[in-house]
């Protein structure tokens, strides 16, 4: 009966055209086309340039990397000479702008969620300050902002009129001075203390919260912790004699000697970018709490949690699962705002990038490390925060 | 001017990758100056703000001594200086331009370098201008010479030749310093104005601009004496071109010809019937050097009537009655013992 079926006996052919009708099979041919077609076009752009800069005899390649940049740098992280590399120059700009990235991100963080706190407060002033700051920082454009900050710094005094700091400093158009312990040995150690502190901490809030499920006790370890953050590397401290020698900055030639030196081009970008960025922080903090259902805060109110656990416990962590993902993305773009230091003078990676690629005249090679160098920062950064996210999360059960 | 800056990577890339798409080809012998004629118009590179040298003013109306070259060489194609299409360049800007076709010369305040004639694909015409690093200093800081710079903080343009000749100003004497590097213009200058740098250093011929026109009050700023480095200033077109870079360097030689046969703009109409044959050469009374060069046989006849020779430029700009009063130093010709010497144009 099966084989009198006309349809049965034509089935090879049938089955050919059940796969070539078949969705899954032609969403797979659209996608190789369209990936092949990229790529095609991608490897027709890349020997288009390569072509015409070998036929208006320019150089090509990164070989470039390996020669003697003979150009000085104004700050730097590490040993850096107008006789290293043009890559060790390119270096120097990327520790640059990782430098002022994590400033700024660490400012931008602070001011951001205290600003979003006080957007939800019921003190109708401090509201109110809150709006109007949100609204002034968030609507003007980060350029102007940095070269704001900048033209501020630049109308400071001079430094032989510098601002006496009551003897710890000194403030002028030359950047913040100010004295700093001398170097010791013992601060490596200390370093290393207030690491394994925090370790320790992170440890101890584990444990307690297995303490907590398993016997429904709450051992708060919040001071504890505090005191093993603090109290190890004051111990280590102690441990080496108490080093205390302190170098006090003063005025020498045409500016300080001893002490450390934060540069105006620094702050200013610095502040320009994590201001701006502190606006939409701030905007994300609010949301994240006033999507917290009300129902939540009320029923911890109703088994009598103490205020702050219900903050702690309740709404934080509901709070930050709304909060962390569009967290990252500005702290990628404050990352990419960076890159505006060649307005003020700060030696970040597209300022060193820029003379790199003007003393060889290699732009293509220039441009293509710095995309690559920003691509990889934000990607990492954005990595990060999806693992701290992941934390975060309240899981599903 | 300041959004400018914003997108100065995004659109650098676009100058790079897209232009080299669109014009890579355009570097054969001959093809520039039928481009040109066919255009109607030079596209001339040049700084985008450098008094003296090349500036618009409120019209928009360029001016300057290296827009006066722009114009010669228009004069020479086209028999008309005002054929010029003048596009504004940063330092980064300059060299993917002249690459990549969107600029058929740069008159740009280019340093004419070996690294610069070999990798990046460039020939430079005879230098029109010789400069050297020069330092602007404020007159109340004691600051007499270069050696008093020793540890202050000097502000520059980054990607410029003068970056570099600082590092071995400074190293050459074990000296250090502090560099503030910023691109745009205004704020560079704003922040030596404003004190955060002892020192400015620019090309010299470039500071007494910055002087006279960027600070409150020119007389507290000295120049430093001395030019710490050689910087030729020169015209440049990409290889590959060879009538072209033909034309723009026999342009530049017809100024200093011109001068040194005293034939200026005011008396060039009355040279025409000299009867120097060198004379007769030059403003193509006789012989066929426009045909050689692809242009009208009036061709520097042309230059001189509209723009002028070498001095009448020099003295437009710089001259005594000009803000900007530079001393000719060593750009004069090389009987008087400067070192502008055109070749015979025979």
């Amino acid at each position: 009966m099966l084989d009198a079926n006309p349809a049965y006996r034509q089935r090879p052919s049938r089955r050919m055209r059940d796969i070539l009708y078949s969705e899954s099979f032609r969403t797979a041919i659209y996608q190789i086309a369209l990936a092949g077609a990229v790529g095609l076009l991608g490897l027709f752009l890349y020997q288009n340039v390569i072509e015409n800069l070998q036929r208006q005899n320019i150089a090509t390649g990164f070989g470039f990397l390996r020669e003697i940049s003979q150009f000085e740098i104004g700050e730097t992280l590490i040993e850096y000479s107008s006789r290293d590399t043009y890559f060790r120059a390119l270096v120097v700009g990327l520790l640059n702008t990782l430098k002022v990235s994590a400033a700024g991100i660490v400012l931008a963080t602070l001011v951001g969620f205290c600003v979003g706190i006080a957007r939800v407060s019921n003190n109708w002033l401090l509201q109110r300050i809150a709006t109007g700051y949100v609204e002034i920082v968030r609507n003007i454009p980060v350029i102007l902002q940095v070269i704001f900050w900048a033209a501020v710094i630049r109308n400071l005094p001079a430094p032989r009129q510098a601002l006496d700091l009551w003897g710890t400093g000194f403030l002028s158009n030359r950047g913040l001075t100010v004295a700093t312990p001398a170097s010791d040995p013992a601060h490596l150690w200390m370093i290393l203390a207030f690491v394994a502190g925090v370790a320790l901490m992170v440890a101890g809030d584990r444990w307690a919260k297995r303490h907590r499920e398993a016997t429904g006790r709450h051992v708060d370890i919040l001071w504890p912790g505090l005191a093993l953050i603090v109290g190890l590397p004051l111990l280590v401290w102690l441990a080496f004699g108490a080093p205390h020698a302190i170098s006090f900055p003063e005025r020498k030639g045409f500016n300080f000697a001893g002490g450390s030196t934060v540069s105006p081009e620094f702050v200013a970008l610095m502040t320009g970018i994590s201001l701006y960025a502190s606006g939409f922080i701030a905007e994300i903090v609010r949301a994240g709490i006033q999507a917290t259902p009300k129902g939540q805060v009320e029923a911890a109110r109703s088994i009598a949690l103490r205020p702050r656990f219900i903050m702690r416990y309740v709404v934080l962590p509901q709070a930050l699962r709304v909060i962390v993902p569009p967290l990252t993305s500005q702290y990628v773009s404050l990352i990419k705002n960076s890159s505006i230091a060649v307005v003020v003078g700060y030696p970040d990676l597209v300022n060193i990038g820029n003379t790199v690629m003007n003393q060889t005249g290699q732009a293509v090679e220039a441009i293509a490390v710095m995309m690559l160098v920003y691509l990889i920062v934000s990607l990492v950064t954005s990595t990060l925060m999806n693992l701290y996210n992941r934390l975060v999360a309240i899981k599903e059960r | 001017m300041m959004m400018l800056n914003a997108t100065r990577l995004s659109s650098l890339v676009g100058v790079v990758i897209g232009a080299l798409i669109a014009h890579g080809a355009q570097a054969n012998s001959g093809d520039t100056l039928a481009a040109v004629k066919a255009r109607g118009e030079v596209l001339c590179g040049v700084h985008p703000a450098r008094h003296g040298f090349a500036s618009p003013d409120s019209q928009g109306k360029w001016s300057g001594f290296e827009v006066d070259f722009c114009h010669a060489v228009a004069a020479a194609i086209f028999g008309d200086a005002t054929k010029v299409r003048f596009v504004a360049l940063s330092s980064q800007q300059r060299f993917p331009a002249i690459q990549s076709g969107e600029v058929d010369v740069l008159a740009r305040n280019v340093t004419a370098t070996l690294g610069r004639d070999t990798a990046l694909g460039l020939n430079f015409a005879p230098p029109i201008f010789y400069t050297g690093t020069g330092f602007l200093v404020r007159k109340d800081d004691g600051i007499a010479k270069v050696e008093d710079l020793n540890g202050a903080a000097i502000c520059m343009a980054p990607g410029s030749t003068t970056e570099r000749n600082v590092a071995q100003i400074f190293a050459a004497r074990s000296m250090t310093y502090t560099p503030v590097v910023i691109e745009n213009n205004k704020q560079l200058v704003d922040a030596y104005v404003t004190g955060r740098c002892d020192a400015l250093t620019k090309d010299k011929a470039a500071l007494p601009g910055v002087r006279a026109f960027d600070t409150e009050d020119p007389s507290a700023h000295v120049l430093l004496p001395g030019i710490y480095s050689k910087e030729p200033l020169a015209m440049a077109v990409r290889q590959g071109d060879d009538q072209w870079y033909d034309l723009i360097k026999w342009v530049t030689y017809a100024t200093f010809d011109a001068e040194e046969m005293d034939v200026s703009q005011a008396n060039v109409d009355e040279k025409k019937s000299s009867k120097d044959p060198d004379v007769q050469t030059l403003l193509g009374v006789i012989g066929d050097n426009g045909a050689k060069l692809g242009v009208d046989n009036a061709w520097a006849y042309n230059i001189i009537k509209q723009v002028g020779n070498y001095k009448d430029i020099y003295m437009r700009h710089f001259g005594p009655e000009s803000p900007i009063a530079l001393d000719r130093d060593k750009n004069t010709l090389w009987i008087q013992g400067g070192l502008l010497y055109g070749l015979p144009m025979q």
